[in-house]
């Protein structure tokens, strides 16, 4: 048997790796059209700031008062009021969903109004609690504003005030922190779910059985599977970059060396993710499956990119901690937004390192056992 | 009447072949059902927009009544797992930097002296922007408690407004738990995945197995073979959905308030729809790989366009239009209706409608795909 590894072999190897993803579209789009798929949906879709919700609006009082704070709410920023009627109809369009909240004026309002006493009734639809919250507070910010305008005062001072800053981020534009999400699931997709595909497909094929018999050693094969779809990962994590840069400014105060380096520890885990999960399952459904399972949906819902993990409860957290995900998104929002900060970056990429070759022992030793 | 017999036989024949290609492997029939239900419960609990449990600094150069009023309103709230004292500027610039903390306090020298003297009065906080979402809840929580302090400092009881008084009544959910908003929402964004991945291998496979010219060969009609494929995907959907169901209510204690029939019509709608979708990217697939990575590519748009991860309304045009031919936007909307609001049938049935059209069209579709194949 020659060296554990062969320049020929490898590049034999290699050449057939890059002619089978480049020959495949499949593959072609998930690493080029996926990534500007992602980023525009994160960029247009996903705006979570609130404009004008629509609202029903009762007014069961026919005084001057109830006609004026009616008008307060037709022509608040906040609302959009696009049905008016008793509170048993409204309620029915809260129902169906066509409005969000019902603002109710009630009967005694002009009378007990000029007592300074007007009380009215916020309806929310508690099936969307976030909007549910918005309404009642910005119904009572329309009312406080409205009774303090006829009474032709100010507004209170408060006794102290809270002066907020967002540092890295002082607009707090949610497109700023959904581009690192974007590229840990892009980046998931290749290095885990297309590699585990992908090997898979030869163990049902049978042509792993081929390769197996060929002089290539186990740590040739793995290499040679692993550096195209390396490649590809860095490619597409670069698309998505320079998208989100063009397209909406998002900042990038890091150094590329950063976002290289810690691209590549990323995805040195994931492609070990992939190859394991490829060697247990050896059925390319099987393989999908786990993989989306396992890699793909964790990394968008574990790993701190959307949810904050320290609310979660403390068995889930605990789970957190094998989302190689977790150890990647820090340390990207740091890169685009803060700048370059090794101190927090390394600990980090040497946890992704250590996952990674933890997969990869693991792959190696499925695959010897089952060939032998 | 025969010509009806041998179509009901010829179809159970079918129906049983695919029941048996999607069952007949062990770890496929586990992955069919397990991780659907762990998923339902690992997300439902990691999904929060509550802020708990975070790390808050505090730089407090005043020392005074104002400071210590501040800090006793910081260290009653649930929601702080504990307050760091930073010494300087560096030294919250550094914890910040570091992720140490979420936000920090900043109690500036001179305002205990402010407040009593009733000026206008205010402390700082600096938020970590990375994590704009969590930071900007964070930040709410924060000014909540330092204008309760200011309350307090003036002697005023909280909920002192003028003039007048907004009662709220959140209806549904009073408690506005999060979870309940949550749950419903898992188990069209749950279903489907699982739907759309189990019929996107159902013609790919046949492909790359070489099975599909056995089955082109084969005494059967179109109607039947699609009858065939669709009915796997389809019972262990509704399988699925029936041990939602029973997490649901019975684990999380969230009500059904619609009623079970409205539940599963919505769900046999959705679950036709998706299927229709899964096929016809099947049809269009060479091999499995490709059909696996078109339904990601489906899947992901579909997910995110749900108004789950946000709002439709606060969509451009161009989305919203597009979200109404997704099928999980529908759903979405289906599910909230039936488990908190007891939506009635009519409004139920306004819901199911578009999920009918984009069955109908999808399955078309992929039907006209497959007999393009056959010929």
């Amino acid at each position: 048997m020659s060296a554990l590894f062969s320049a020929r072999r490898l590049k034999a190897m290699l050449v057939k790796e890059g002619l089978q993803i480049l020959r495949d579209p499949s593959t072609i789009l998930i690493a080029f059209v996926l990534p500007v798929i992602l980023i525009l949906i994160f960029g247009y879709a996903l705006n979570l700031d609130t404009g004008r919700t629509r609202i029903g609006l009762a007014q069961q009082d026919g005084g001057e008062a109830a006609a004026s704070l009616a008008t307060a709410f037709r022509q608040s920023p906040w609302f959009a009021v696009v049905a008016v009627g008793d509170v048993p109809h409204l309620k029915d369009e809260l129902v169906a969903g066509r409005i969000r909240g019902i603002i109710v004026i009630p009967q005694d309002f002009s009378r007990r109004a000029a007592a300074h006493a007007g009380t009215i009734q916020a309806i929310t639809d508690g099936s969307l609690p976030n909007n549910a919250a918005f309404v009642a507070s910005y119904a009572d910010g329309v009312r406080q504003n409205w009774a303090l305008a006829r009474d032709g005062r100010a507004a209170v001072q408060p006794a102290l005030a809270l002066t907020l800053r967002y540092w890295f981020n002082p607009g707090s534009v949610s497109r700023y922190f959904l581009v690192p999400g974007a590229i840990a699931v892009v980046m998931t997709m290749i290095g885990s779910l297309l590699t585990a595909l992908v090997l898979a497909r030869e163990w049902e094929r049978g042509t792993m059985e081929a390769i197996l018999a060929t002089p290539l050693g186990m740590a040739e094969l793995v290499v040679t599977k692993v550096v195209p779809y390396y490649v590809l990962g860095l490619a597409a994590m670069t698309i998505c970059t320079v998208v989100s840069l063009i397209l909406f400014d998002v900042p990038f105060r890091g150094s590329v060396l950063a976002l290289l380096a810690i691209s590549s520890c990323y995805l040195f885990c994931a492609l070990g993710q992939g190859l394991m999960i490829s060697a247990l399952a050896r059925s390319q459904y099987v393989a999908s499956q786990i993989a989306l399972l396992a890699a793909f949906l964790p990394s968008l819902l574990l790993s701190g990119f959307i949810y904050e993990i320290s609310s979660a409860p403390l068995w889930v957290q605990w789970v957190t901690r094998i989302v190689p995900a977790r150890y990647l998104i820090p340390s990207l929002q740091t890169v685009f937004l803060a700048g370059d900060d090794w101190g927090l970056f390394l600990p980090d990429m040497a946890r992704m390192l250590l996952f990674g070759a933890v997969f990869f022992a693991i792959t190696l030793a499925k695959t010897k056992r089952r060939v032998a | 009447m025969n010509r009806w017999l041998a179509f009901l036989i010829r179809c159970r024949a079918m129906i049983i072949k695919e029941m048996w290609a999607v069952l007949r492997d062990p770890r496929a029939r586990i992955i069919l059902v397990g991780p659907p239900i762990m998923q339902l419960v690992l997300f439902a609990s990691a999904a929060t927009l509550e802020v708990k449990n975070v790390e808050i600094g505090v730089l407090d150069l005043d020392n005074g009544p104002a400071a210590h009023e501040v800090l006793q309103q910081l260290a009653g709230s649930p929601n702080i797992h504990a307050l760091h004292r930073l010494a300087s500027y560096a030294d919250l610039a550094r914890a910040i930097d570091r992720r140490d903390v979420l936000c920090a306090v900043v109690l500036p020298e001179g305002l205990s002296r402010d407040v009593a003297a009733r000026k206008a009065a205010s402390a700082g906080a600096v938020c970590d922007g990375r994590r704009s979402n969590s930071a900007q809840i964070m930040g709410g929580y924060l000014a909540d408690m330092v204008g309760r302090a200011g309350l307090a400092l003036r002697g005023v009881a909280p909920d002192a407004a003028p003039g007048g008084a907004t009662v709220v009544r959140h209806m549904f959910n009073p408690n506005l738990d999060f979870l309940f908003f949550v749950l419903p929402a898992l188990v069209a964004t749950v279903a489907s995945i699982s739907s759309l991945s189990v019929s996107g291998q159902s013609i790919a496979r046949e492909r790359e197995l070489g099975s599909f010219d056995q089955l082109m060969v084969a005494p059967l009609r179109l109607p039947e073979i699609l009858i065939g494929k669709m009915t796997p995907p389809l019972i262990v959907g509704l399988v699925n959905a029936t041990l939602y169901l029973l997490v649901i209510t019975q684990l999380f204690g969230e009500p059904l308030r619609g009623n079970v029939f409205s539940y599963y019509l919505a769900t046999f709608c959705f679950l036709t729809a998706n299927i229709g979708l899964g096929m016809a990217v099947s049809a269009l697939a060479q091999t499995q790989q490709q059909a696996f990575l078109g339904i990601f590519l489906v899947a992901v748009p579909v997910n995110l366009l749900s108004g789950f991860a946000a709002p439709v309304d606060n969509m451009p045009l161009m989305l919203r239009m597009i979200a109404e031919a997704d099928p999980q936007k529908h759903m979405v909307v289906l599910m909230e209706g039936l488990f908190l609001k007891d939506m009635p049938l009519a409004t139920v049935l306004a819901n199911t409608w578009p999920l009918m059209v984009i069955s109908a069209v999808t399955l078309t579709f992929s039907s006209l795909l497959f007999r393009s194949r056959m010929e």
